[in-house]
């Protein structure tokens, strides 16, 4: 017998986490906890120059370290065609050095040893012979003719520069900016940041030697693409490749990427014949893999004195790193920013883009964020806050003024998007009267007067997530589609096989309540399954809010094709006209006789006990899901601060948050993932850096470098919502994800300009830390 | 972070350790509540051949106020000083200081002694001592000597404290009189050292300062005495003026250095704003506060 729950998990119902059952009590598996008998340990040894010539890799003394199995150069791996692998942005990247170095922190040589202390002893006792260059850190002077070329290896590649990309129309645009009354313009870096999940990036690869199968249990966000990328890295088999993606601790776009890691512990399992682990610390998380934004941004509007926004014009450096690993869509190099038109009913509009090689790390994942949607909202949003300071016009109005009307739906934005629903006027109200808005613009005035410093900052965000529509949407040439396959058992019980994978979202709870609102079968008979390759469909994977928005639509979908073939056997066993029967909650029953009736759970036995003559036995079915359009989600973030003269300290009072990501699936889960995306932009508004100095050093290696934010200076955060669904969507949902990281950057900036914009203070770059207040303050004459 | 191999002793009396610091000289030291201990060996930065375990010897942990004296057992934890009613209430900025060492879980096994042997430029409790003018009692095989906070810090992580030795004991003059005290300090988060702390201990008697003591955290080489705030406070009644000018003193004193925390002058500005901002606080503590 089933235990009874009160709630059984329909849409809208705040079901408790099926997963954390597991979680809380210490009991998940993370790659780390895989043992494997006869298992093996990798440790990496690390440039510790941003840019220098290898002149020799001297492996003798490591070797005859007792305990240590080989070590892996980049010249063992050029032998197998191995040193060098393609990235997600169609360039190529070093697995391990054999030329040069090209960032601190990277992959220069391997030791694989019977024990992780012994792995970690050996890398100080290999030597090697380095050259250090004159390093480049600096994107603009990367492309300044004469700088160091970084990657001289490529053929044809006679400067840093990677890409040019434009977006919209520029002939519109100039004709917008010479109607214009006034121009507005922002000069703003949106900084280098880091997804740093709890969890760091590992592998267990482990390559039967008798029959070739290789089972990678990896740290990945999509573990079947990843399948056909080492299928086409390594020449295997494809069909021998097995990737298990247990649980992970967090992503947040982290596990995108292949790391070399993964690639030399594969092929050192494949040499060796023994199961090779390699998990990451902390350092190197930090100074190796995926960092996201490192984006230099140049924002112009053209501008009618009542307020009306005619155009933007925005020009783009991103610093890219030593190899341009950027994980987005093929078409789209600088990924979505040109959703830089947020929520504005903006006519025309030119996004210029250009990247450069630097001596960093590479990477420019989309750390909690769409492609490089976080960056064109926090743009935007600051040159709405830098207009109205200019116009003395309320931020607020200013927004309602030019935001796009609930009519124009669905709209097509100046640089192509087509936008799906939203109602940015509804939230922004709903923001406003719940923090009281007027009554703080009073106060602030009264506290202007008495010198003090407070200040109310909006965004009103619209994100574009839930990549993506074949035709224009692919990585690395697989379109981003997604699957679910569903199977529903005699007795009534189901599993659901998804092709993206939860890294701590809640797909086993969401996904089984889809399955509960279409067919009615309890969330907690609903067992759901990803990340293991030979077990699931393939799909894209989860990342840029796309697993609700596509594999929670192929849900619908997969279990609505169930719904229909079940209707049938409901006929037949209710011995009436499929047209007759009508289906609510998990009941098949003849229309106007509500009593005869059969369960789900009826019908899901007689699939495989009692069929109509001629239909195939069973309940189970595959749906690959290539959605429409993206969806668009949107919120009003609205924050207040006060600042400390003396310390240019920045509190935070109040955070209202109101998000309208369509419907709903189990509300609480969507909360949880609006706390942490806002504890991720306060932590990205306030503290959260990777820098380096001018040699190249990476000044963020670790924790007490780079700051994240805990419960204890997190703001609390007061959130409502609105519900506009999507209406191309099955269930009318959105992508939740990442809204918060999106939207709330810009919030908390904006609210400290408007604390301090009277005094002339027109932009402090991210992190807002309290030095850089203080000197702008007193750079302003207003500093205690 | 895995540390290079070391072997690991735990002694369960004084003279045990005494004994095994006398022996392992240079490559022996000391494990207290390994906050500073084991991530230095984690990084590899430190790579002692041995570890001595003191955390299995008894009566390590002490706090009492006995003959005009606060003593302080090496053992004595940083959510011990957190928590204690004594400090709270005579001692304000030791209480003060504990709940902002690190975060709750480093401050559950930390200890004020290894702190001080650590001698980090930007811990808070060298500061702290500096301003309460202690004295530190160094124990070793032969014999034991006491040095005043003040001879103790030699440059960033160094001490006078020797391989051999093991600092056995804090000394800090018990307050008299109506007493105050604060600890002020500028941290980028929870668990993050100082950007900047200021430590102030105040002793008056009939509305004159007695004593006043001032330390500075993480804008030096090491914890600083603000020795010239300190005397021109000495005999006055702290009106505003006279706050202001010890302020602006021991601002003079901070020789800080510009890093990814602020520059050399925010960190200045901060010293000034906090001895100010501190004074104020140790002087309303001391007018309310009982007579000790
Ligand atoms: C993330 C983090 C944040 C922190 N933040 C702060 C902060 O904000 N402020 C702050 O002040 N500190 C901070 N600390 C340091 C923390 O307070 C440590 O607990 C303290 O510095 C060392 O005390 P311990 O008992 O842990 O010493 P251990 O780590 O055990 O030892 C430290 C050193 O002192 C020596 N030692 C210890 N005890 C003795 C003794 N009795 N005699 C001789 N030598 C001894 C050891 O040999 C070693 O060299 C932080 C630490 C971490 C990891």
């Amino acid at each position: 017998m089933a235990i009874e729950t009160p709630l059984k998990g329909f849409i809208g119902e705040s079901i408790k986490r099926k997963e954390d059952d597991r979680f809380i009590r210490g009991k998940g598996n993370y790659v780390d906890d895989i043992v494997l008998p006869g298992m093996l340990h990798m440790a990496i040894l690390r440039s510790p120059f941003a840019h220098a010539r290898i002149h020799s890799i001297d492996t003798t003394a490591a070797q005859a370290l007792p305990g240590v199995v080989a070590v892996v150069t980049g010249k063992l791996l050029e032998q197998h065609k191995l040193a060098w692998m393609p990235t997600l942005s169609g360039d190529t990247q070093a697995v391990l050095a054999t030329d040069k170095v090209r960032f601190q922190g990277q992959e220069v040589a391997c030791v694989i040893a019977t024990d992780p202390y012994v792995a970690r002893d050996a890398l100080p006792l290999i030597d090697v012979g380095y050259e250090v260059l004159p390093a480049v850190v600096d994107p603009s002077k990367a492309l300044e003719p004469g700088a160091p070329v970084i990657r001289d290896e490529k053929e044809g590649q006679t400067s840093n520069h990677i890409y040019h990309w434009e977006a919209g129309n520029k002939g519109k645009t100039d004709d917008a900016f010479a109607k214009a009354d006034r121009v507005v313009s922002l000069e703003t870096f949106y900084p280098r940041c880091h997804p740093s999940p709890v969890e760091t990036c590992g592998i267990v690869a482990d390559v039967n030697p008798a029959t070739g199968h290789a089972t990678l249990y990896m740290t990945s966000q999509a573990p079947h693409a990843h399948r056909t990328l080492f299928a086409i890295v390594a020449g295997l088999p494809e069909q021998n490749i097995r990737i298990v993606s247990p649980d992970i601790g967090g992503g947040f776009g982290n596990k995108v990427p292949i790391y070399p890691g993964y690639v030399v512990a594969t092929a050192a399992s494949l040499l060796i014949g023994k199961p090779v682990k390699w998990v990451e610390d902390r350092s190197e998380n930090l100074i190796s893999t995926g960092f996201a934004r490192d984006f230099h941004m140049k924002g112009e509007m053209a501008m009618r004195n009542d307020g009306r926004i005619l155009g933007i014009r925005v020009k783009l450096l991103s610093d890219n790193g030593a190899f341009y690993a950027d994980a987005q869509p093929t078409k789209f190099r600088a990924g979505l920013f040109h959703i830089v038109t947020g929520s504005y009913d903006i006519p025309a509009a030119h996004v210029v883009a250009d990247g450069a090689y630097t001596n960093k790390a590479p990477g420019g994942v989309a750390y909690r964020c769409s492609f490089r949607v976080t960056e064109a909202s926090y743009l935007i949003e600051r040159l709405v806050e830098t207009a109205a300071i200019e116009l003395d016009q309320d931020p607020a109005e200013l927004r309602v003024k030019n935001f796009i009307q609930p009519d124009q739906f669905p709209y097509k934005s100046a640089t192509g998007f087509e936008y799906d629903s939203g109602q940015y006027e509804k939230a922004l109200r709903l923001a406003l009267d719940k923090v009281g808005y007027d009554e703080l613009r009073k106060e602030q005035a009264e506290k202007r007067k008495k010198g003090e410093l407070m200040g109310i900052g909006i965004a009103s965000f619209t994100e574009v997530v839930g990549a993506g529509p074949g035709k224009h949407y692919d990585i690395a040439g697989l379109r981003m589609f997604d699957s679910a396959e569903l199977r529903v058992h005699p007795t009534g019980k189901a599993i659901l096989k998804l092709g993206v994978k939860s890294q701590g979202q809640g797909h086993e709870t969401t996904f089984a309540q889809i399955v509960t609102e279409e067919l009615g079968i309890p969330a907690a008979d609903v067992e759901v399954q990803e990340g293991d390759t030979d077990n699931t469909p393939y799909g894209l994977g989860t990342y840029a809010s796309r697993s609700t928005p596509v594999g929670g639509a192929a849900t619908a979908m997969v279990s609505r094709k169930l719904r229909d073939k079940a209707k049938k056997i409901a006929a037949h066993l209710l011995e009436a006209s499929e047209a007759d029967i009508d289906f609510d909650h998990g009941k098949f029953f003849v229309r106007g006789s509500p009593s005869k009736s059969k369960t789900i759970q009826d019908v899901a036995f007689a699939a495989y006990t009692n069929l109509p003559d001629g239909m195939e036995a069973g309940l189970e079915g595959v749906t690959y899901y290539d959605p429409p359009n993206m969806t668009f989600p949107f919120g009003t973030y609205l924050v207040v601060v006060d600042i400390d003269r003396g310390t240019g300290q920045v509190k935070v009072r109040r955070m209202v948050a109101v998000d309208d990501c369509g419907v709903r699936i189990n509300p609480m889960i969507v909360e949880g993932q609006i706390h942490g995306g806002l504890a991720e932009g306060f932590g990205i508004a306030f503290m959260e850096l990777i820098t380096f100095d001018e040699e190249g050093n990476c000044l963020g290696s670790n924790f007490t470098d780079y700051l994240l934010p805990t419960s204890w200076e997190t703001p609390k955060f007061e959130t409502y919502e609105t519900v506009t669904p999507s209406p191309h969507h099955p269930i009318g949902a959105k992508g939740v994800g990442e809204s918060a990281t999106v939207g709330s950057p810009a919030a908390f900036v904006n609210a400290v300009i408007d604390a301090v914009g009277h005094l002339g203070i027109k932009n402090i770059d991210m992190p807002v830390t309290s030095d850089k207040v203080w000197t702008a303050l007193k750079e302003a004459g207003a500093a205690e | 972070m895995l540390p290079a191999p070391f072997d690991y002793h735990a002694p369960e009396t004084t003279e045990e350790t005494l004994a095994l610091l006398d022996q392992l000289g240079d490559e022996g030291k000391v494990l207290a509540g390994g906050q500073s201990l084991i991530p230095m060996l984690k990084l590899r930065f430190a790579s002692p051949g041995h570890l001595i375990d003191i955390n299995r010897v008894q009566g390590l942990d002490f706090l009492d106020e006995r003959d005009a004296t606060l003593r302080i057992g090496p053992l004595f934890r940083h959510k011990a000083a957190e928590r204690s009613s004594l400090l709270a209430s005579r001692y304000p900025v030791m209480a003060e200081a504990a709940r902002q060492v690190a975060d709750p879980i480093i401050r559950n096994r930390g200890t004020i002694g290894g702190s001080l042997a650590h001698a980090d430029p930007a811990g808070d409790w060298g500061s702290v001592m500096l301003a309460m003018d202690a004295e530190f009692v160094l124990r070793s095989k032969g014999g034991s000597r006491n040095v005043k906070a003040r001879d103790f810090f030699s440059g960033p992580f160094g001490t006078t404290l020797q391989p051999n030795e093991l600092l056995a004991e804090i000394h800090i003059p018990a307050t008299r009189g109506r007493s105050g005290g604060a600890y002020m300090k500028l941290e980028r988060k929870v668990g993050d050292f100082a950007t900047v702390g200021v430590a102030v201990h105040l002793q008056m008697d009939d509305g004159k300062v007695r004593s006043a003591g001032i330390g500075l955290t993480a804008v030096g080489p090491q914890n600083i005495k603000a020795e010239k705030a300190e005397a021109a406070l000495r005999g006055q009644a702290l009106d505003d003026a006279t706050i202001k000018e010890a302020a602006a003193l021991a601002a003079a004193a901070a020789d800080p250095t510009s890093d990814q925390r602020g520059s050399v002058e925010y960190k200045r500005n901060v010293v000034r704003v906090f001895t100010e901002r501190g004074l104020k606080r140790a002087r309303d503590r001391a007018r309310e506060g009982a007579r000790g």
